[in-house]
């Protein structure tokens, strides 16, 4: 049976199908964003040990 | 159903009213509770004295509001049975026949899920767990074990809605203090004389879907007594949060203004009895349930207005009092 006819159904998985793709969307731009600031806040950057030297200073 | 199918001829002229769209899904997450989560949650967040980077207040938000919002998705599908009949709720998505209750479960579960490891991720692991607690406290405290079995079920599943400051907070902070707990407690303290208000004038839904609800348990004339002991408790309360930290004069002047007509508003219901609400079709009742959504609004603005003066160096402060 050929497909041809746009139904009222294929209007209603659209929309819902683009709703969903905007929000995947919108979540990886906040994953991004949210990485990028802590990254360049240094949240990741590991804690770092006095040397020897600063300690008996 | 397959594309094939819905070209038979058995299909054809049908109007697939009942299949979901993206708006039935979001319709799940009670967006209206949802935009008071959103705003108490920033005023929570953007009071504390500690500052936070815009976007991570930003996602912060979002993720608590998702967390509001899943517990909503979870709420619906366990109270499909009395949205269906309760006028207010019959064409929520569940009961309409848009969503299935397995989805909204499978929604709810997945964004609790979700927003807690974010929120966690985002800011702190103690915020998340104040929003897991939330989540759980609404959901399986107040929804499936209070609201069918006790007349206080408001008073007790109020304290799910009146997390969200806290939770500002705490993200922000990364703990609790009187100033959180002062705003915890004016959400607290506001939902059971705006809910009892809101009862008292659709008193046939809750009749009708054998919810506990103090009007119908304990009557209308206990109700209004209700009404008036707790807004004197939150009158109270409101204008002490204006001494913390929080607070300060222009914060002191809304609340005044605000908690004198409250208390007007209740002392007014308080005195009517059923007669005068038949024959004015409840116009006092409406009016205090109305004033309640600005109350509310109009304090958090007002602790809004009192952090941005006090991040420009414009706070006079009478905090720290409390």
């Amino acid at each position: 049976m050929s497909l041809n006819k746009q139904h009222e159904i294929h209007n209603r998985r659209f929309g819902r199908n683009l709703g969903l793709g905007l929000t995947l969307g919108a979540f990886m731009a906040i994953i991004f964003g949210l990485t990028m600031v802590k990254v360049s806040r240094g949240d990741y950057e590991p804690s770092r040990t006095p040397t020897a030297t600063e300690v008996t200073q | 159903m397959s594309d094939a199918s819905i070209n038979s001829p058995e299909f054809q002229g049908q109007a697939f009213e009942s299949e979901a769209q993206f708006g039935d899904y979001f319709a799940l997450l009670k967006p209206r509770v949802m935009t008071l989560v959103v705003f108490t949650a920033a005023v929570g967040l953007l009071a504390a004295p500690v500052a936070v980077h815009p976007f991570v207040a930003f996602c912060a938000i979002l993720f608590i509001a998702v967390g509001g919002g899943a517990s909503g998705a979870l709420n619906m599908w366990w109270d499909a049975d009395i949205d269906a009949v309760m006028k207010r709720t019959a064409r929520r998505p569940i009961p309409a026949g848009k969503v299935t209750g397995d989805e909204a479960l499978a929604l709810g579960l997945a964004l609790s899920g979700f927003s807690v490891v974010f929120l966690g991720l985002a800011s702190n692991w103690f915020a998340a767990g104040l929003l897991a607690f939330t989540i759980f406290f609404y959901v399986v405290v107040y929804t499936m074990w209070l609201k069918r079995w006790t007349p206080q079920n408001i008073v007790i599943g109020g304290a799910a809605g009146a997390f969200p400051p806290m939770i500002g907070w705490a993200a922000a902070t990364g703990g609790i203090s009187v100033e959180s707990v002062l705003m915890f407690c004016l959400t607290f303290m506001w939902t059971p004389p705006h809910f009892w208000a809101l009862a008292l004038f659709i008193r046939k839904d809750y009749d009708h879907a054998g919810v506990p609800m103090l009007t119908v348990t304990h009557g209308r004339r206990v109700t209004r007594n209700h009404i008036l002991v707790y807004t004197l408790l939150l009158a109270a309360l409101a204008v002490a949060m204006a001494f913390t930290t929080a607070g300060g004069p222009f914060y002191l002047a809304v609340a005044v203004v605000l908690n004198a007509m409250f208390v007007k508003g209740a002392w007014d219901i308080w005195r009517r009895d059923e007669e005068m609400c038949e024959a004015d079709n409840f116009r006092v009742e409406k009016k205090f349930f109305k004033l309640s959504l600005l109350y509310l609004f109009a304090h958090f603005g007002a602790i809004l207005v009192e952090a941005v003066m006090s991040r420009l160096g414009m706070g006079l402060g009478l905090g720290g009092w409390i």
